[in-house]
C-alpha cells in the first residue's frame, strides 16, 4: 500500500487504508462501521503526529525494557512429567477446548480450493 | 480487616480459613449485582479450599503467608478448568488446560482464589465499560466507572468482596483503577513478576501487580507472587526484594521530585489535568517533606509524548498477539466456507470494538510503508523516555505525579471518543514504556468527594524505597479511605 508516500510525515488514514488493514487483521467491516472506524484511528494517528516535533535522528529504537537476550530453559519435556498417561491427558485437555478436532487434530475447514 | 491480620488469625489458629471465606462470599452476595466486579464467582472451590488450609492448620502446619486470605484474580489470567475470558465473547466458555505461575504461587501461599473479576475486553480500556459482560460499577459512587482495565478487581477490594486482588498493567491498567477506586495499586518493575499464564496484550509492557486496601498488604501479595520463573523468558533471574521488612524505614533523606510534565505544571506540561487533583498532589509533596524526605520540582520533559508512543506500541503488539484467536483452538468459531472466512467470521463476532481498532491500528503502524513513520519512530521516543528517566534519577530516588488526571468519570461519558479516554493514561504509560514501578496511593478526595490517587514512581527494582514512601503517605492521608 502506497510503498512510494513520504515516511516521514503519512498522510490522513482513509477509508481505503482502513478497509485494508481490517482484511490483513481478519475483520469483516460494515460501511458504517468503516466510516466511524476511519474517523477514530485518524485521531489517534493525529495524536501521535506530535512526535513530528523531535529529533530522533540518531536514536535507537528499545524493542524491550530489560537488557535480557537468549534466554534459554532446561532441555526438558515441557509437561509436568515426561510420563506419557500425563501428557496424553494434557494432550485431551487441549484438545477439548477446541472448536472441532479430528483424529487427534485441530480440524478446519477447506484451506484451499474446494473440499476434498 | 487487613490481609496481613487475617493471614496471621489463621496461621495462629484464631480464626478459620472457612469463617473468613464466608463472610467475604456474604459480602459479595449482599453487593455484587450493584457493582459486577466478577465474571465468576468459585464459591464452592473457594469453600473447599479454605477447608484444605484449615486441614493444614488443624495438623500443626503452617499454610503459609497468606493462610486463608480471599485473591480474586483479573479475567485475564489462566486458571486450570476455570474459564477465563479476558472479558471476550472470543474466550467465552474457554477453559484453560493450565494454571499462570501466579495462580501456583498464590496456592503455595495459602491463598484461596474466590473469583474472575471483570476487565475491558483484553485489558483494552481505562473504564470496564469495554467488557463484553457490561460495565463495572466504581464502589464508591454506582453512576462512575471504577477505571480500568482491571477495574473488576479494584472494585473487589474497594467493595470489601476480597482484600487482595491480581491485575494487570500495560499502560495504567492496575494503577489508575486503584486510583479512581480508592485502594493501592501496584505495577512492578517489568519482569518482576511472572507474565507465564497471562494472556498477552502487549508483552513488552504487560505487568501483572497487586491490588490491596493498605500498603502493607499490598506488599504481602506482590511478596508472595513476585520472584523469577523459568516459564518466561522476561522474568528478572533475581530473588525478589524484601518489602514488608523495609515498609516502617521512613523517607529520611530520600530525594523525591514532583514530575512537572505529568502533573499539569510547567510550561511544557500537559493540560487536563483538575486543580483539586494538582493539590492532593502538592499535599503529598508536603507531607513527604515533613517527613523528612528532600521533595523539589523534576523534569522529565519526553513523558509528554508517552501517550503518542504507547498508542502506537500497544496495539502493534497486540496485532500481532490477539492473531491466535482465530477459531481454530480455542473458543469461539463461526463456521464459514473456507478458513479465511472462517478466521475472519469468528474474529468480527468475538472481538468488540476497542479491540478490533487497536488490531487496526497496530496492523496499519506496522504495514509496510508506515513501520518507520509510527512503529520505528515510538520505539526511538521509548529510548528518549528511558534516558530522561534515567537523567532524573540521578537527582531523585524517587518521582511523583497524580496516577490520573480527574477523579472517577460517570458511566458511558468518553466510552464513545476513544481518544478522550486514552488521555486518562498520561501520567501512568511513561513508567510501562521504561519498564519501571510505580504505584497509586489514596491521597484523599477531590471537590466531587470521590478519591484520589498519588502515583510513586521508582527506577527498575526500587520497590522497596517506593514502598517506604507510599508507606508515609498512607500515614499522612489517614489510613484507607
Amino acid at each position: 500500500m502506497k510503498p512510494d508516500s513520504d515516511v516521514s510525515v503519512p498522510g490522513r488514514i482513509t477509508r481505503d487504508d482502513v478497509a485494508y488493514v481490517a482484511r490483513l487483521a481478519r475483520l469483516n467491516l460494515s460501511d458504517t462501521e468503516l466510516e466511524a472506524f476511519t474517523g477514530q484511528l485518524a485521531d489517534v494517528l493525529d495524536h501521535a503526529a506530535d512526535l513530528e516535533a523531535l529529533d530522533l535522528d540518531g536514536v535507537a529504537p528499545t524493542s524491550h525494557p530489560l537488557p535480557l537476550s537468549n534466554v534459554l530453559r532446561p532441555d526438558v519435556p515441557a509437561v509436568e512429567s515426561a510420563d506419557e498417561v500425563d501428557h496424553r491427558l494434557f494432550c485431551d485437555e487441549v484438545l477439548a477446548a477446541a472448536p472441532a478436532v479430528e483424529e487427534n487434530r485441530f480440524r478446519v475447514p477447506p484451506v484451499l480450493g474446494e473440499a476434498p | 480487616m487487613s490481609a496481613v491480620s487475617l493471614a496471621a488469625s489463621v496461621r495462629s489458629g484464631g480464626r478459620s480459613a472457612r469463617s473468613i471465606v464466608e463472610d467475604h462470599l456474604a459480602a459479595i452476595e449482599a453487593g455484587e449485582d450493584e457493582i459486577h466486579a466478577f465474571n465468576l464467582v468459585m464459591a464452592d472451590s473457594a469453600l473447599e479450599r479454605a477447608d484444605r488450609v484449615d486441614a493444614v492448620v488443624a495438623a500443626g502446619g503452617d499454610p503459609g503467608p497468606l493462610a486463608g486470605v480471599p485473591v480474586v484474580l483479573k479475567d485475564n489470567m489462566c486458571t486450570r478448568g476455570v474459564p477465563t475470558t479476558c472479558g471476550s465473547r472470543i474466550l467465552d466458555g474457554w477453559r484453560p488446560p493450565y494454571d499462570a505461575t501466579v495462580v501456583q504461587r498464590l496456592e503455595v501461599a495459602g491463598a484461596v482464589l474466590v473469583g474472575k473479576t471483570n476487565m475491558d475486553e483484553f485489558a483494552m480500556g481505562s473504564s470496564t465499560e469495554n467488557s463484553a459482560f457490561g460495565p463495572t460499577h466504581n464502589p464508591r459512587d454506582t453512576s462512575r466507572v471504577p477505571g480500568g482495565s482491571s477495574g473488576g478487581s479494584a472494585a473487589a477490594v474497594a467493595a470489601g468482596f476480597a482484600p487482595l486482588a491480581l491485575g494487570s498493567d500495560t499502560g495504567g491498567s492496575i494503577r489508575q483503577p486503584a486510583a479512581l477506586c480508592g485502594v493501592v495499586g501496584v505495577k512492578p518493575t517489568y519482569g518482576a513478576v511472572s507474565r507465564y499464564g497471562l494472556v498477552a496484550f502487549a508483552s513488552s509492557l504487560d505487568q501483572i501487580g497487586p491490588f490491596a486496601n493498605s500498603v502493607a498488604d499490598a506488599a504481602l501479595l506482590l511478596e508472595a507472587v513476585a520472584g523469577h520463573d523459568p516459564m518466561d523468558s522476561t522474568s528478572i533471574p533475581a530473588v525478589a526484594p524484601d518489602l514488608l521488612g523495609v515498609l516502617d524505614r521512613g523517607v529520611e533523606g530520600l530525594r523525591v521530585g514532583i514530575i512537572e510534565e505529568i502533573s499539569g505544571s510547567g510550561p511544557t506540561g500537559l493540560e487536563g489535568f483538575s486543580p483539586d487533583v494538582q493539590s492532593r498532589l502538592a499535599e503529598a509533596g508536603e507531607a513527604l517533606a515533613a517527613a523528612g524526605a528532600i521533595v523539589e520540582k523534576a523534569s522529565v520533559p519526553s513523558t509528554v509524548f508517552g501517550l503518542s508512543a504507547y498508542y502506537v506500541i500497544a496495539p502493534a503488539e497486540a496485532s500481532s498477539n490477539l492473531a491466535r484467536f482465530d477459531g481454530v483452538r480455542f473458543g469461539l468459531r463461526v463456521d464459514a466456507e473456507n478458513t479465511v472466512d472462517m478466521n475472519a467470521a469468528t474474529r468480527t463476532a468475538g472481538f468488540g470494538d476497542e479491540v478490533k481498532r487497536r488490531i487496526m491500528l497496530g496492523t496499519y503502524a506496522l504495514s509496510a510503508g508506515y513501520y518507520d513513520a509510527y512503529y520505528g519512530k515510538s520505539q526511538k521516543v521509548r529510548t528518549l523516555i528511558v534516558e530522561d528517566f534515567a537523567r532524573a534519577y540521578e537527582s531523585f530516588d524517587l518521582l511523583l505525579s497524580p496516577t490520573a488526571p480527574t477523579t472517577a468519570f460517570p458511566i458511558g461519558e468518553k466510552v464513545d471518543d476513544p481518544m478522550l479516554m486514552y488521555l486518562n493514561d498520561v501520567c501512568t504509560i511513561p513508567s510501562n514504556l521504561a519498564g519501571h514501578p510505580a504505584m497509586s496511593v489514596p491521597f484523599g478526595v477531590g471537590d466531587d468527594g470521590l478519591p484520589v490517587g498519588v502515583q510513586v514512581l521508582a527506577p527498575a527494582n526500587g520497590e522497596p524505597s517506593m514502598f517506604r514512601a507510599a508507606a508515609v503517605l498512607e500515614a499522612a492521608a489517614g489510613g484507607a479511605l
